[in-house]
């Protein structure tokens, strides 16, 4: 009998098995999958916010291909003859006609229209938060730092893909937008202008800008992005996931389910459930009603013009600048108010995207870092972050400066001089703050390690002293909070010809700044010596 | 038996509520009927010397503070002499006047007159000298073409009050209101009498008939809502990148949560 069910058995699995065995054998995908499949995932839930990015990026290029059997981006100017009756008769360009034909006039148009959008802010947003995360935890660090460099690239890419979509439908939206950027690059002394003739073919607004930005949205920018992401995930597999602290979570493994089969399927349907919450906010929510916006014309602007939301940022420094710092010199204009912002906006661009080599060089440490920090055992670079979130929120908060004005009953100039102190100030105060909660907090950790946590339970001693018994963490609650590792400041060192250069000087200030305040995690001599002394 | 009595004519169990009823039906009979007549006698008569009488003792008691005895303008107040009925429908009509307090521009409020009297003090102050009167109601009805109304009010408006109407702000703390809930007549009376810190809009600039293709433009978007699901408050992206944070992110961070839950 026993030998009877293994042959039943084959035989009913026999064409799947066949059916593998005749892929493999012109394949060898095997192996392959044999390796990826039992590659460890550790589960937390922000280790699936790159994937948020990813899935909705899918639903990006799902959707977009859809728009393109029906978008058409010319400039021709035609006469809108659609359902739309408030335009009915207007004149506008081809690209603005189809983009109200896609909304209008074919079955679904708007609604994959409107998907399309949502799953851009989404997907800008899920990298946002992603990188957010890959900072505080620190796992930029050895043996990440390219990858971290490639995953600022696809957001710099994701930019550039959403804001050359939202211009595409010619819209007075997209049009005002195309000339701040105009604006922007004409700003720049000497060659602004005429990079600014070379982008649009000659004067804004031109009869070219819309085919050129097409080509750029849906051939060269997503190709770049589609290549970047799978550089991304080739190294997410080459250097592993990396893991919060916990036991036998070490440097050198990676603790969690295998991919397969439980984790990809979780995967996989995780990809429907973002696709299903894109649908359902496309459903129920208008996104960029272009017909409210009418075609494009370089005359009208509209009370609460601002770019999506990932663009905020840059139209909120062009926001901040304070009047008068355009004027001439040597017969040419010189743009400060378009200059500074442009100069400022790149400075901290160079900065976030370089972060993991300034930090290595400052710790000089060599080492790979697989097991994730939090935040709080990293007290510099949390404020560091702090300091950047802020600015960054300062100046993305300007770019709805006057939707602030309107809906809080505040004057115009008080949200702008509030925000230019939240830009300028802000960074120094959330700095010290935050660097002050890190450290309180460490020591609540080291506090709660030593002497254990407050049992809530009174006992009179026999000499009739109250005392409240505190009771020790279990070993693995105890792990998380004192496996961590702090760098102490350099020391200066003269070199091989006996002196010491500006740079090591700079470098060791610099180590000073980042480690003068610490908190050592508890050794293991500390555990054991606390617990003989005490309660 | 006795009990059952009691329970019949009033002492039924129903008997309040049917006296509810009745009273309720009377009492909103008699209003339905007084405020029937108060539309009936809005068809006042402007130009009649009793109007402008009975304008003119409401205007000293509620306006006069401000205004001047008769409207001349005081420091707190501007002179009224020409500013014409359909300036006084506006910004009484509106609730903006009698103003609740000095600030940055007058805030809307709940109204304060009734019709009537809103018309007697139109009619006192046209009469201290030419003005724009009260429009017509074939301008106001948004009876004309509402796509040359939606090209002039995205050149001429839409830099203050937003292309839907959604309002935008002004400097120093003044804003343009929001035009979803602005009736015909008051949007064609703002237009030409320039209330606050809008500009006039004479009809040597935009004729009656595009004044009435604006309105036309206007109660589509007010009758009208978007296509395309809620609109949230049409305040363009700024609005649409805070929804993404908050509702489309927030949910999603908290499925990553539920999916990454240990069971227990």
């Amino acid at each position: 009998m026993s030998t009877a069910s293994p042959t039943t058995g084959t035989q009913k699995r026999s064409f799947t098995t066949a059916a593998a065995v005749y892929v493999n054998e012109r394949t060898s995908v095997a192996g392959f999958i044999k390796e990826l499949g039992r590659k460890a995932f550790p589960d937390h839930w922000s280790f699936l916010l790159g994937e948020v990015a990813l899935f909705s990026f899918v639903v990006i290029l799902i959707s977009g291909t859809f728009l393109t059997f029906f978008f058409q981006a010319s400039m021709a100017e035609v006469h809108y003859d659609g359902s739309y009756v408030p335009l009915k008769g207007v004149e506008m360009s081809v690209a603005m006609a189809s983009t109200l034909d896609i909304s209008f006039d074919i079955r679904g148009g708007l609604f994959v229209r409107q998907m399309h959008h949502w799953a851009a802010l989404l997907f800008v947003a899920a990298i946002g938060l992603h990188m957010l995360r890959i900072y505080f935890t620190g796992a930029f660090r050895k043996p990440r730092e390219f990858n971290w460099v490639i995953g600022f690239t696809l957001f710099i890419l994701a930019m550039a893909e959403g804001f050359t979509g939202y211009s595409l439908p010619d819209d007075l939206l997209s049009g005002n937008g195309l000339r701040i950027i105009d604006g922007l690059i004409k700003g720049i002394p000497l060659v602004g202008t005429w990079i600014s003739f070379l982008l649009f073919g000659g004067e804004f607004p031109g009869t070219q800008i819309v085919g050129r930005l097409y080509s750029l949205h849906i051939m060269l920018l997503p190709a770049l992005v589609i290549a970047f992401i799978a550089l991304h995930l080739v190294f997410v597999v080459v250097h592993k996931h990396t893991q919060y602290a916990g036991p036998g979570k070490t440097q050198q493994n990676a603790v969690g389910p295998p991919v397969l089969p439980v984790y990809a399927a979780k995967a996989g349907g995780f990809f429907f459930i973002i696709f299903g919450v894109i649908a359902l906010i496309a459903s129920l929510f208008t996104i960029n009603p272009i017909w409210n916006y009418g075609p494009y014309d370089p005359s009208p602007v509209s009370a609460g013009t601002q770019p999506d939301w990932y663009i905020g940022f840059a139209d909120g420094a062009l926001r901040l600048i304070p009047p008068g710092w355009e004027f001439v010199w040597l017969d040419r204009t010189w743009s400060f108010n378009i200059l500074v912002p442009l100069i400022a906006i790149g400075i901290f661009i160079v900065l976030v995207l370089l972060y993991p080599f300034i930090e290595a060089w400052i710790t000089g440490d060599k080492r790979e870092h697989h097991i994730a920090d939090r935040p709080r055992n990293a007290p510099t670079r949390t404020a560091i972050g702090a300091a950047g979130v802020t600015f960054y929120a300062g100046l993305w908060a300007a770019a709805s400066s006057d939707i602030l004005a309107t809906h809080f009953s505040l004057t115009m100039e008080g949200v702008i001089h509030a925000l230019q102190a939240v830009v300028i100030l802000g960074p120094f105060v959330a700095f010290f703050i935050a660097k002050r909660v890190c450290i309180a907090l460490q020591k609540k950790d080291r506090e709660i390690v030593l002497h254990g946590f407050e049992s809530g339970r009174i006992v009179r001693l026999p000499g009739g002293e109250f005392i409240e018994v505190h009771e020790q963490l279990d070993e693995y609650d105890r792990w998380r909070l004192v496996s961590f590792e702090t760098y102490e400041p350099l020391m200066i060192r003269p070199n091989a010809r006996g002196k010491i250069t500006v740079g090591q000087r700079f470098r060791a200030s610099l180590s000073r700044w980042f480690f003068e305040d610490r908190i050592a995690p508890v050794t293991k001599g500390e555990i054991e010596s606390g617990h003989g002394g005490h309660h | 038996m006795n009990r059952q009595k009691r329970r019949t004519g009033r002492r039924h169990p129903l008997a309040t509520v049917a006296l509810l009823a009745i009273g309720l039906i009377f009492t909103g009979g008699a209003y339905a009927a007084l405020s029937a007549g108060t539309t009936a006698q809005a068809e006042t008569d402007l130009t009649s010397q009793q109007t402008i009488d009975e304008g003119k003792k409401l205007f000293q008691a509620n306006c006069a503070t401000c205004h001047g005895l008769s409207g001349e303008g005081t420091g707190t107040g501007p002179s009224l002499v020409g500013v014409g009925a359909a300036s006084v429908d506006f910004q009484v009509g509106t609730g903006r006047m009698p103003m609740q307090m000095q600030g940055p521009q007058a805030q809307v409020k709940p109204v304060q007159f009734t019709d009537e009297q809103i018309l007697q003090l139109a009619a006192f102050v046209a009469s201290l000298g030419p003005g724009p009167s009260i429009p017509p109601a074939h301008l106001v009805d948004g009876g004309g073409d509402a796509a040359n109304g939606a090209e002039l009010f995205r050149i001429n408006c839409a830099m203050c009050h937003n292309v839907a109407g959604a309002g935008g702000a002004l400097t120093e703390g003044k804003f343009a209101p929001a035009l979803t809930e602005t009736s015909g007549v008051h949007i064609y009376e703002a237009m030409v009498t320039g209330p606050q810190n809008m500009p006039v809009f004479s009809d040597m600039n935009i004729s009656p008939e595009d004044k009435r293709d604006i309105i036309t433009y206007l109660k589509y978007v007010q009758d009208n809502r978007s296509p395309g699901g809620f609109e949230l408050g049409s305040l363009g992206p700024v609005a649409e990148g805070l929804f993404i944070w908050i509702f489309g992110l927030g949910a999603i961070v908290a499925i990553t949560v539920w999916i990454t839950a240990k069971s227990n």
